[in-house]
């Protein structure tokens, strides 16, 4: 298998989409493909990274005015 | 969360929608709580901008509000309410690109190929070597650098857990533009962050 074949398959392979063959032959080349194998490894890390949950957390002042928000709108009905 | 954790939030959860629906305030206020600083996180995710994500999470609970009555519950609480940000966020965008222009469609899912500039692998455990804000800096930058329409399908893939089906479903897009948005969404920010964390 070539690099290119390999990595156009990436996002498939993380998300479990392949048959068991494929997934086989890929294995096989990121046993042997330093490369391939780095980009494979590198590009789950950015997925858990992104899904620790710590980014983007909610400021106190805008969780402050969204209750406030929504109190004002509950009184109304 | 184990099945029977998820099945016990998910009875508590319709006890609540049951309770908010009867017009209990706070049995609403606790399903707020338990979601808002998800829903930031999504308005900050596809529109990158603080503002812009508060006009998102607040329209999002006043919508639900006001809307509670016709939820059917025939899916969860969340789902219901990310669709609804979703559609906020992506209104967003979408005034914002009248006014100024910003692109939410890329071109890119035609150009073909995908090229991997960079097979470096990356320090161990590049979280723990830099400081926290550091880290989240870096993150925030790297999806910020993502085209609006790709970052929206990586958040709702990778950090909401939603299937490629029920994403193109949301965003109107194929499977297949929603498989190759993802497969370059992952491979930009990995480069993104390469150029911080690579070895050497």
């Amino acid at each position: 298998m070539k690099c290119r074949n390999a990595v156009n398959e990436l996002s498939n392979y993380l998300d479990g989409e392949l048959d068991e063959e494929l997934k086989q032959t890929i294995e096989a080349h990121l046993g042997k493909c330093h490369h391939c194998h780095a980009v494979f490894d590198t590009t789950r890390k950015t997925i858990d990274l992104y899904c620790d949950g710590k980014l983007f957390p909610l400021p106190e002042d805008v969780r402050a005015r969204l209750h406030e928000a929504l109190r004002r709108r509950a009184q109304r009905v | 969360m184990s099945d029977l954790q998820a099945d016990t939030l998910a009875r508590g959860e319709s006890v609540l929608i049951g309770e908010a629906k009867a017009g209990n305030y706070t049995a609403f206020e606790e399903l707020v709580n338990r979601y808002e600083k998800k829903i930031y996180r999504l308005g900050m995710n596809i529109t990158g901008s603080p503002e812009d994500a508060e006009d998102v999470l607040q329209d999002t609970f006043l919508k639900a509000f006001e809307h509670l009555p016709e939820f059917r519950e025939d899916s969860r609480f969340y789902t219901w309410i990310v669709r609804i940000a979703v559609n906020e966020a992506l209104m967003k965008l979408r005034k914002r690109r009248s006014s100024r222009e910003v692109p939410f469609e890329e071109t890119e899912d035609q150009d073909g190929e995908i090229l991997v500039r960079d097979y470096a692998d990356w320090k161990p455990n590049p979280e723990q070597l830099l400081a926290r804000e550091e880290m989240e800096q870096i993150l925030r930058n790297a999806v910020q650098a993502l085209p609006p329409g790709f970052r929206t399908v990586f958040h709702l893939r990778d950090v909401e857990g939603l299937s490629t089906e029920e994403t193109a479903q949301l965003l109107n897009l194929s499977i297949g533009a929603v498989k190759a948005r993802l497969f370059r969404a992952r491979l930009r920010l990995r480069e993104e962050l390469s150029k911080v964390l690579k070895r050497g």
